[in-house]
Parts: structure tokens; sequence; C-alpha cells
């Protein structure tokens, strides 16, 4: 008898889904956050098609806002794929000048959710990989593998599909599309396991250094560039951070910490206790739930 | 929390690098619970996480503050609101079918199948079953075996879960009584036996007060087995690789960077493969021997159940996506019909004779499923008659495909055995299915060898036989032209029959109606009467609605290559509308008939018709020229 590890478990899982949808979409296409899941999901990626590139760009919803350090791992990870990168930014959102500080949530709306559904219809993709896992968040716990969206990209919980076995139903007509996540069964700690394990190469965010900080509304914030507005009596401070969770800067918050390596990390992970989602301001904002975000298309 | 099993934070404290080799090493096991509300399953899941670490401490205080907010044990933290949510989301209108939770322990990483609610149950059971190794079947104490437990066993042995738990719970609540749980376990043992199951764990525990939960509990000591994690923790499982089963592996995905490489990616479902192994490719049966197994971290020696790999094979042998590649000796069988088990999952109910699209590994054929020869009641496991299988019925049919397929029992080869059917115009997943064999009928009823056959009788009648089927919306001329067709070809000395609706239904298809099932099979007597005719050596002729490309197709396999023609009449709906030669569309516009196509049933145009004619642009006599010196020049 020989037994597969739970890693290996869900490695074989992801590729056998990633593999499905490159061999029954007609134009599919990688999500990439630039973030840890979307890091696992394209090493996964790499690793289904070897010695082939993945059969699909990779592209990136972005809105201007992310870290520094993001923008420059996105380039990089791209190219040692040997994937092509897509780029976009919603026009609206750029003209109108839509910021995380003055907009609130219409940030999100506009530059993620709005953006990411133009950028599907604008390359005309029918099956989009996302990074997102069950074990975030109470929601997402029945979320489906494929996720299908009618037109609009609208999410419809009634018309979802049983997913029995491994069999995967993508047939679909002519406006819909599918969100396809192949890491749904990973946890946050198999995630940093498996980082570690294949030693995948991460933003450097993710572990402490010393880094320009400002405390506001509970959430610790990181001063990354010239555009973050100080308040009256707001000095940036130094301090040791660290990120759980990246998005766009303003809207991520940190946690102090001296973890500088991966099990340092992964140690601190286990034993702190406020779950991954709390650094993200998305989720407080208003009552909002994931499920009336999902419902309108975002991820 | 001082509990030995989950008694990992001084390790990770301590020394991490001890703890990520300890976690890297674990295996992962998959479970579903059966049972409702009432039976404690939610909190024995809450439970189960909490125990395990798996809750934050910002969960933990919403928990806190829920508990004593909405929950049912006073102060107590009410562990069941960790998994519920449920009235939220019902507010929300959002079905609740199988959610998925994880927990890991320090031998195991856990993923359970949580299936709420009653209304779906037998869908959603079935479907967090599919991926389950194990069952836990959930037990008031106070109640003892019920219907449902019937119900949910039924279902867990039916999609082949082998390792079964019984779980009495709420002993606290009977006292801890031995002589009540030994009742419960001795009616489920013989209960069990009846319907199959050949062995179960029946363990007594307390979800609530944690009671044989991670550890045993000091308030049974008369209880001689394992607590519920223990017995997780130590079960040897079917997806474990055993090395004496033969190797299969459904292709999925051709592999060509370059010339020079062309591999076949798929998961091993299997048994285990090496270089040097010979193979078979499925259902060609041509062999050849595996050259290499390419992995991104170097060529492997072996590769055993469960991977997804890439293997590269000695010969230029034909392989697709679709072939499954197998152990040359031993292989599965290939086959066209089948005994299967049916669950039918979607509101619509099944229409025999209808061919669905059929999912089997990474095989996508075309398939019809007879009538059921019987449906199974859940709860009393009785065999029923029944013409059709509705929303959660489950049945054993009969079904067939136009392709042969590769495929194992379901009870050898899940992944081979089990598949699923998908509606041609809605894509919807209608149902779920299990091989139980190969029908021999195919291979033993030989057509009769007769001496006079399809060339023979083409021969004398000097004509080339076909199946002109018209199709078209009502009013769209079908009929006339088809009149004037066969009037022409009978003048230029060729037999021909013109198969009419009205008339066909007068004799042949008296017993018909006009639901969607006898829609479906008044077009399959049809083809099946056509394709007789073809061979007797007519031009046969057709002239129905038939909405369908199902149904359309399945008349286009019946007949040999090039004898059917498919016609699409093209009558814009508008036009066919203003005509109204029968009166049909005002009486289908005013509501008074009902289904009609065009209106309120669809009609799907042909996608690649022999010949389309267009009767704004073309006379009907116009649109009879063109298909007489089309079939005959």
């Amino acid at each position: 008898m020989t037994q597969l590890t739970h890693l290996q478990r869900l490695e074989a899982e992801s590729i056998h889904i990633l593999r499905e949808v490159a061999a029954e979409a007609e134009k599919p296409v990688m999500l990439y956050s630039v973030g840890k899941d979307s890091a696992v999901m394209l090493h996964l990626a790499k690793k289904a098609f070897y010695p082939s590139p993945p059969p699909f760009p990779l592209m990136h919803v972005d809105t201007t806002w992310k870290f520094k350090a993001m923008y420059a791992l996105r380039e990089k990870a791209a190219k040692d794929a040997g994937m092509e990168l897509i780029v976009h930014q919603n026009p609206e959102a750029k003209e109108k000048g839509i910021n995380p500080f003055d907009h609130g949530s219409v940030h999100t709306d506009m530059w993620k959710t709005e953006g990411l559904k133009q950028a599907l219809d604008l390359h005309g993709f029918d099956a989009a990989f996302g990074g997102a896992r069950r074990d975030e968040e109470k929601s997402r716990a029945k979320e489906r593998v494929f996720s299908f969206r009618g037109e609009n990209h609208r999410w419809d919980p009634k018309s979802q599909r049983p997913e029995l076995w491994n069999l995967y139903n993508s047939r679909k007509s002519k406006n819909e599309s599918i969100r396809v996540f192949p890491i749904s069964n990973w946890t946050e700690l198999d995630i940093w396991q498996y980082i570690h394990l294949e030693n995948i190469e991460i933003v450097p965010l993710y572990m402490s250094e010393k880094r320009p900080t400002v405390m506001r509304d509970g959430m610790l914030l990181m001063v990354d560039d010239e555009r973050f507005p100080l308040k009256d009596g707001e000095e940036p401070e130094m301090k040791s951070i660290r990120f759980r969770t990246l998005g766009c800067y303003p809207l991520t918050g940190a946690v102090e910490s001296e973890a500088t390596t991966l099990p340092e990390i992964i140690q601190e992970m286990l034993l702190t206790t406020t779950s991954e989602r709390q650094g993200r301001a998305i989720d407080h904002d208003q009552a909002a739930s994931m499920e009336k975000k999902k419902q309108e298309g975002y991820f | 929390m001082s509990d030995p099993i989950y008694k990992t934070e001084e390790l990770i404290a301590e020394d991490i690098n001890a703890y990520l080799d300890l976690h890297q090493h674990k295996s992962m096991l998959r479970f579903i619970t059966c049972g409702s509300v009432d039976d404690g399953k939610s909190t024995l899941i809450g439970r189960l996480l909490y125990d395990s670490k798996m809750i934050f401490e910002d969960q933990l205080e919403s928990l806190e503050y829920d508990s004593k907010k909405v929950g049912t044990q006073g102060q107590e933290i009410d562990f069941a609101l960790l998994v519920d949510g449920l009235a939220a989301e019902r507010e929300q209108g959002i079905t609740i079918d199988v959610a998925y939770r994880f927990f890991a322990t320090e031998k195991r990483k856990y993923i359970v199948a949580d299936t709420p609610g009653h209304e779906q149950y037998t869908r959603n059971m079935v479907t967090g079953a599919s991926t389950a190794d194990l069952a836990v079947i959930l037990i008031d104490a106070r109640k003892g075996i019920l219907t449902q437990t019937r119900r949910h066993s039924y279902l867990a042995h039916l999609i082949g879960i082998k390792n079964i738990v019984l779980a009495v719970n709420k002993m606290d609540l009977i006292d801890y009584n031995q002589s009540q749980y030994d009742q419960i376990v001795s009616d489920y043992a013989e209960f069990a036996q009846q319907i199959g199951i050949t062995g179960f764990t029946p363990i007594p525990l307390s979800g609530l007060k944690g009671d044989n939960i991670a550890s045993k509990s000091d308030a049974m000591p008369w209880y001689d087995g394992v607590s519920l994690i223990d017995h997780l923790d130590d079960l040897q499982i079917s997806s474990d690789s055993n090395q004496s089963e033969d190797f299969r592996m459904a292709v999925q995905w051709v592999n060509r960077p370059n010339l020079d490489f062309r591999g076949f990616s798929g998961q091993i479902t299997k048994g285990t493969i090496a270089p040097g192994d010979p193979v078979r490719i499925l259902p060609s049966g041509k062999t050849t021997i595996v050259d290499k197994i390419v992995t991104m971290d170097g060529d492997l020696e072996n590769a055993y159940k469960g991977q997804s790999v890439t293997l590269t094979l000695k010969d230029e042998v034909d392989c697709s996506r679709g072939d499954v590649i197998v152990a040359a000796d031993n292989p599965p069988e290939v086959a066209d019909q089948f005994e299967t088990t049916i669950v039918w999952m979607a509101e619509d109910a099944m229409l025999p004779g209808r061919a669905y699209q059929m999912k089997i590994g990474t095989q996508l054929v075309s398939a019809t499923v007879q009538s059921p020869k019987y449906q199974i009641n859940v709860n009393s496991h009785e065999q029923m008659a029944a013409k059709t299988l509705e929303l959660n019925n489950i049945g054993v049919c009969e079904i067939s495909t136009d392709k042969r397929i590769t495929f194992e029992a379901y009870s050898d080869n899940r992944a081979m055995g089990g598949f699923i059917l998908i509606d041609r115009i809605t894509n919807a997943t209608v149902a779920a299915g299990m091989i139980h064999f190969a029908l021999r009928r195919s291979q033993n009823v030989h057509w009769q060898a007769i001496d006079i056959n399809r060339e023979a009788h083409a021969a004398l009648k000097n004509q080339k036989p076909r199946t002109l089927w018209f199709t078209g919306l009502s009013g769209s001329g079908k009929s006339t032209i088809a009149n004037l067709v066969e009037k022409k070809l009978h003048a230029l000395g060729k037999h021909t029959y013109l198969l009419d609706g009205d008339n066909v239904r007068h004799g042949l298809n008296k017993d018909l109606g006009f639901t969607d099932t006898d829609r479906v099979e008044n077009i399959r007597r049809i083809a099946e009467v056509a394709n007789l005719m073809t061979d007797a050596g007519l031009i046969v002729l057709t002239a129905f609605i038939s909405p369908f490309r199902a149904e359309r197709q399945m008349a286009r396999n019946l007949l040999q290559d090039g004898e059917f023609i498919e016609i699409h009449v093209n009558t814009p709906l508008k036009v066919a509308e203003q005509r109204d030669v029968k009166g049909l569309y005002k009486k289908a516009r005013s509501g008074e008939l009902k289904n009609f196509t065009g209106i309120d049933s669809p009609y799907e145009a042909p996608e690649n018709a022999e010949i389309t004619v267009d009767t704004t642009t073309m006379s009907a006599e116009e649109a009879a020229d063109a298909i007489v010196k089309h079939i005959l020049g």
C-alpha cells in the first residue's frame, strides 16, 4: 500500500481540474492577483502542463493601488512561467480617479468587480481560474469548483450544478462563463506548507521587515508611496510588520511581527488567533456580505 | 484544550520545523456526515472544528456572542452556530446543498461534506458522498433508528462507501445507558445486513459534551472501542493505492509542446505504473510500452493511484482525450449498452428515449436512457414500477451510447463506472449514474443475416435510398414542400414514401400524447420506421416539426453515413405566424394551446443541415426543385 500525503492529494486534484478546463474550455484565462494563493495556483498550472507552458494567459485585474512589490513580482512570475500577461485597468475608474481613500466601496466595485467583467468580455474568455478557497469564509464553504455565471456575469445560486466524483460539467451556452477554483479544498495552512515545500516565490511583503506605517481605524496600514494622504498629526512610523493577505495597500492591514522566514510565518499563523480575512477592509464595509458581492460578480 | 490528539501547540512553539515535517506527512480522509440538525450533526462538526483549533479568536468571539444571543445552550457555547448560518442563507433564497469543512489532527487532514436540509436530501447526499471515503451516520440515542437513518444508510451504500460509522449521539441524554445503546446497535446490524452493508463501526458519543469525540469518555467505561477521532485517524482507506490492482488512467489532455515530445496527461484512477510497463490504449486496443513518467519535479520511477502525471509512450500510437491507458493484461471492457442505477437530479423529469450527453471519466458521448426497469423507494428499499424518474428519484435503467465506451463496474472502480448525464439544451447536470454491467444483448442479438440486404434492395430499385428529414416551425411549409418533392420523385420513377405526422399518430403512435416524453418517443419510432424503409430501398420523406437537435441527431445516428438528409425549412416565426394556416398560432398566443413550438416551447434550428430552404425568397416549387436536384444530382 502506498499512500499519498494530503498535500499530494490536493496537488493531484488541482492539476486534474486545471487540465479539465484546458481541454474543454474554448478560451480559458488564469486570474492572477499576485497573492500567495495565486502563487500556488500558478505553480500548480506550471506542473499540470509541464513541459508545455500553461496553455492560457495570466490576467491581472489591476486597481493601480497594489503594493509596489506586487507589481514587481507580477512581471517576473509571468515571464518565468512562459505565459502571456494581460493587465486590465478599468478605463472609467482611471478617468474618474477612483481611489480607496475617497471612494470607499466604490473603489472595489469599479476597479475589481467592473474591471473583471470588462476584461473577461473584452477578451472573450469563457473560463477564468481564481484562487478562492472554501475555508476562507463561511459562505464559501458551499461554493462549487466550477461556478457558473450567466449573462453580465451574474452568479445565480439556483442554477449551480451538482459536482459528483471528479466529473465536472463545463458545457455552457454562448453568453455564459465559468469561474473555476482549482484550490477550493486547500486551507491557509496547506497553502503556506506547500509554498515552503515547493519553494514558491511570493511577494516579500509576507515576510517581516521594518516598514513605514500608520495606524488608522484600528488597522495598521503601510505607507507604500506618496499617494497616501496623511491626516493631521499622522506621522509614518517604522515598524517591523508583515501581511497575511495582500490587496490594495490602503485597504490591507498589516500585523506587527518578527517572522522573517516561512517556518516562522507558519508558526505565527498557527499560534495567532485572528482569521485571515480580518486584515481586509472589504468585509467590514457596511453590511455587504461576500454572498452579495459574489452575486454581483466579485470573485 | 489539553486533549493529546490536538496537542500540537507545544511542538509548534518549540520546534516549528519538526511540526512542519509532521504535518507534511499527514494523509487525507474525506467523509460525509448524515443526519439532520435534530441529530446534533452541526454540533458534532462544530465540535470537531473547535477541538482541532480550526476556529480563530475573532470567529470565537462572534460564536460566543451568537451563542448567548440565539444559541440553544444557555450561556454555553453552541457549536452548531459555527457551521449553520442557515437562517441568513434561507433569507437570501440560497439553496444550501453541500458545504465542505476542513480540520486536521496530528495524523490526518479531513474534508467533511456537510449536507443540510431535507428537501433536496437525496441529490445533496449523493453529491457529497461521491467523493467521501467514509460516512458518519448520526442517530439520536433517544430515538433510535428512524426512517431517515435507513435512507442515509441506503444512499451511503448505494454510492459505494465501504466505511460506515454509526454515531449514536446524545448519549448524555440517556444517562450513558449501555443497554439502550446495545439495542440500537443490534437493530442497526439487522437492518444493515438486509441492505448489504457488510460492516460498520458503532460509537456512543455526545457532540455537545465531547464524549468519545477526541478521546475516550469516562462517562462510558463499558464502551471498549475507540473515540471517533481515533477511529478516523487509524482507518485504512480505499483511496490508498493497492499494488495488485491493474493500472488505469483516462487521458485528459495531450501534451505537445513541440514535435519531439508527445505526452498523455491524466490522473491515475487505479494501480501503479513504471517505465517499461506494457500498456493498452482503449477503445482501440493498440498496445505499446511506457517510456517515461514526466513531471516538473523530474521523471518518476513509478507512479500510483491518485497522482496526476504525464506519460510518454515508446510507439507513436493514436491516443487522445477520452481514451484510457490501461495495463496491457486484463483490460477493462468496452461496450455501448449498460444496466445502470440513475439518481435523477433535475426539476424536469427524465425523458426516456431522449439523447443526453454522458460524461464518464474524460469520455463525452451521447446516451439514451430507457424507461426504468424499476424505481427504488429510498425509505423502504422496495422496487416500484415507474415510467420515468423525477427529481430525487433513484431507478435502475438501461442506457445505450452512440459510441462504445471504456468502463468498469462502479463497484470495482468509481472513476470508471460513475457518470453524469447532461441536458443538451440547458447544459444542466441532470443525473448521476453508476454502471452495473454491460448488456450482452447487443452482442448476442445479432442482426439476422439476410441474403437480400440493403444494397440488394437499393440495386433493384435503381436508386440511392435516403431519408429526407424536413424540420421547421409549424406553418413553415414542410408538408407542402415534402409533398411536392415526393410527386417530382415519383414522376421520375423513384420509389418513395412520405411519413406524415397526423397519419402516424392515427396508427403506429396512437398510444402517444403530447407530453415531452411522448414527443420524444414519437420521433424515436418515426426514426426507426424511416430506417427500416430506407433499408428496404425507399426514399423516405418525413415532415415533423422535430424541434430538438437531440432527437434529430438520434435519427441521423440510426442511418448509414450519407443517407440522412436534414432539410431545414427556414421560415421566420413572424412569417409562419402570419400564414397561420391551421389557426394554431392564434390559439397558442391566447394561451389556449400550451407548449407550442416557437411560442412557449423552443425550436432549435439545425446547425449543419444538408439543405436549407428559405421560403421568404423562394416558392415551394423552387424549393422542391432544389431538393430534388440536390439528392439526384
